[in-house]
Parts: C-alpha cells; structure tokens; sequence
C-alpha cells in the first residue's frame, strides 16, 4: 500500500501550493497516473479519504485520469498501445516492446477556492 | 537541523496550535515523528497539516508535478552528499525472509578490512536486524517505519545523519521486506539490488515487474538448497532478464559463501575511486 504515501506526497504538494498562492478550500484535486506504472487507482481513492482527513485536502474530491500506455516496437518500428508492462507487440509480436507512455504519476491541477 | 526538509528538535516541540487531540506533534511537512536518538528513529503515521481560514475565488490551478517530486528532492540531496564522501550506497530491496540481512552479515565480515561499511536498516518494527549488523562491527541505524511498508529518501537522510560515514565506504541500506512499494521510492542510493531466493517461484520477476524493472543487479539467493528444490535457476534468470534486459544476476549463498566473490568483485567494480560532485 505505498499508495497511501503517495496520496500523502500529493497533500504536501497542495500544501506547497498553498503557499505560494492563498487558497481556502480545495474541491479536486486531479491526477495522472499511468496505466502501466506501479500505483493503483482504486488504492489512491481508497486511502485518499482517511489520508486527507485534518489536511487542507480534507472533503476534496480526488478525480483520477489514467493515461493509457503506449511503446515503440524495434521490430516493426511503431508505436502502439500496451495494456501492460510486459505485453508484446500487438502488431508483430515481438516481446520487447519501449515502454513511451504509461508510466506517469502527476498531480495535474486543483480546483480551489 | 536538517538543511533540505528544515526539521530539527525544536520544530517537534513546536506548540502553535491549540489541541484537545491525542496525536503526536509533527513536523511542516506533516507526516513524521522523530525520536533522533540511540540509533533508533522512529516514523509514525500522524496526521498531516491543519486547514486555513480565508476566502479567495474558485479557480483552476495547473500544477503539473511528479507526484514523487518531493522524494525525488530529497533523494538527490542525500545523492549528492554521499557523493561527497565517495559512498557507494546500495539499496537492497526483496520479500520478507530473501536473506537480505544475512547476505549484509557475510558481506560485512568478508569485506570490513577493505572498506569502511555503514548499514540502514529498514523494518516496521525492532532493532533486532541492526543489532545483528552491530554485532559485526560496522556501523548501522535502524528506521522503523511503524506501518509504512518502504524507506523513503527523506527517512534516509535522516538516518545519514547519525551515521558518520567515513571517506570512501559502503553504505548497505535494507530496505523494508516488500517487492512492491520499495520500487517506487530513490533513496539517492547508487544501484538498487534486488535479492531473490531460490525458495520463492521462479516467476517471481514476472509477478513483481516493477522492482525488477528497477533493479541493476539481482542476486538469486540460498543456492546452497537448490540440491532440494525443484528450482529452475535458468527459467528464473530468463524472467528477470524479460522485465529488465540490463539486470545482472549473481547466484549466491549467504550461508555457505557460494557466489559471494562474484558479489564482491561487482562491489569492487562499481564503488566510486574518489569523491564525486553532483
């Protein structure tokens, strides 16, 4: 569960921010996360309740876009989608495909006031 | 006082609040208590921040930051200061019961008349593992992390402050006996490794592809029971080799010293010649 870190690293990014410019309230908080990467989404919005319980992301809703994956196949040389990290290519079905995309874990933006 | 997070002694008394509550004081950043003393620091979970009176309009703020980005900083300052020293640090990740603090007692024993060794230890609970490092004779600080189920690199800094790293050692930090967290987290170490037995299945790279993926060496551990086993070394080195191509592996045994100057020789390869600046 480092999901419930995780969450916790994003609170301490919103408390940075609210540093830098006066915010009362927090209404989402919205992340990236990458289908191919290491945190779960239904985990995030599991923890993210009781995590942010007394912070100043308490009663925020966390909305989550998954960003699909997507490698680049040496063998035939192009970039195709990947449900997960070790798929091979759909298209030629080399096993070694680059992973691109599908790895992120980004807090995007908030919506406050 | 710590110059990258700003925590020190005084800012864990800091009484700013009324409270009525029973939870532990913690520090700006929210998420730790600190008991600097005895080799022994403690990281519970409190809670985190207070909110803040104050209207403003409702808007949209772009933030675009990597969710690990404070880690992140924390690792590079913790990167750059053993740079400082010329450690080299090694982050051993594995499951539960891998060997990980036996295969650090051999390597200890074997190794301490060539190079000065420090030991993080990483657990939920007890010091039992750093007494079974002191008892080698090097050096080592125990980090309970109370339920956190990873080291983080701000948790390492910390621990690198009661450490008095000598020019030039090795600094071995075991993390907490988990093959998925860990992964996530840089503690500014040099290379992660990554132990496995030959107890667990041979898929095991498979099923935790993460942690392989970030791994730079992996040491298949416990040779010494393959004669009982019905282990297949090949299949297992195959897996691991499909999550990470770069990985090297070593075959080793902590209990009979099989493989270990293979390990060693690795160690001698990569451990930095003088101090770096980064």
């Amino acid at each position: 569960m480092h999901e419930v870190s995780l969450i916790e690293n994003v609170i301490a990014l919103v408390e940075d921010q609210r540093r830098t410019e006066s915010f009362a309230r927090v209404r989402v908080i919205r992340l990236q996360v990458g289908a191919l990467g290491h945190a779960q989404p239904d985990c995030l919005r599991f923890c993210f309740d009781a995590v942010a319980r007394g912070t100043i992301a308490e009663g925020a809703t966390l909305e989550i876009d998954m960003i699909a994956g997507q490698g680049h196949c040496p063998a035939c040389r192009r970039i195709v989608a990947l449900e997960e990290r070790l798929a091979a290519c759909p298209l030629c079905a080399n096993p070694e495909v680059h992973i691109i995309v599908g790895d992120e874990l980004r807090l995007a933006e908030l919506e406050v006031d | 006082m710590c110059v990258v997070c700003g925590c020190g002694e005084e800012t864990l008394v800091e009484q700013d609040h009324d409270h009525e509550h029973g939870h532990a004081h913690t520090h700006a950043h929210g998420d730790v208590d600190h008991a600097h003393s005895h080799n022994l620091i403690e990281f519970g979970a409190g809670p985190a921040g207070v909110a803040v009176a104050g209207l403003s309009e409702a808007r949209t703020i772009r933030i675009e930051r990597d969710i690990l980005s404070k880690n992140n900083i924390f690792a590079a300052a913790n990167r750059a200061r053993l740079c400082s020293t010329g450690t080299f640090a090694l982050n051993i990740v594995s499951s539960p019961g891998s060997g990980k603090t036996s295969l650090l007692v051999r390597t200890i024993t074997d190794l301490k008349e060539r190079w000065p060794i420090a030991v993080i230890e990483g657990d939920q609970q007890t010091s039992r593992d750093a007494e079974r490092i002191r008892a080698t004779g090097a050096q080592a600080v125990q980090l309970n992390t109370g339920k956190g189920c990873h080291l983080d690199a701000h948790m390492v800094g910390h621990a690198i402050d009661q450490l008095s790293l000598a020019q030039g050692g090795l600094l071995f930090i075991e993390n907490v006996g988990n093959l998925v967290c860990p992964a996530a987290f840089d503690l500014g170490e040099a290379h992660k490794v990554v132990v496995l037995s030959v107890t667990e299945g041979e898929d095991k790279p498979l099923k935790y592809p993460d942690m392989f993926a970030a791994a730079d060496l992996m040491l298949l551990n416990k040779s010494d029971l393959l004669p009982h086993l019905e282990f297949d070394v090949a299949e297992c080195i195959a897996a691991a080799l499909r999550v990470n191509p770069r990985i090297q592996i070593l075959t080793v045994s902590a209990r009979t010293g099989e493989g270990m100057a293979a390990l060693y020789a690795w160690i001698g390869a990569h451990a930095p010649r003088e101090p770096c600046h980064v």
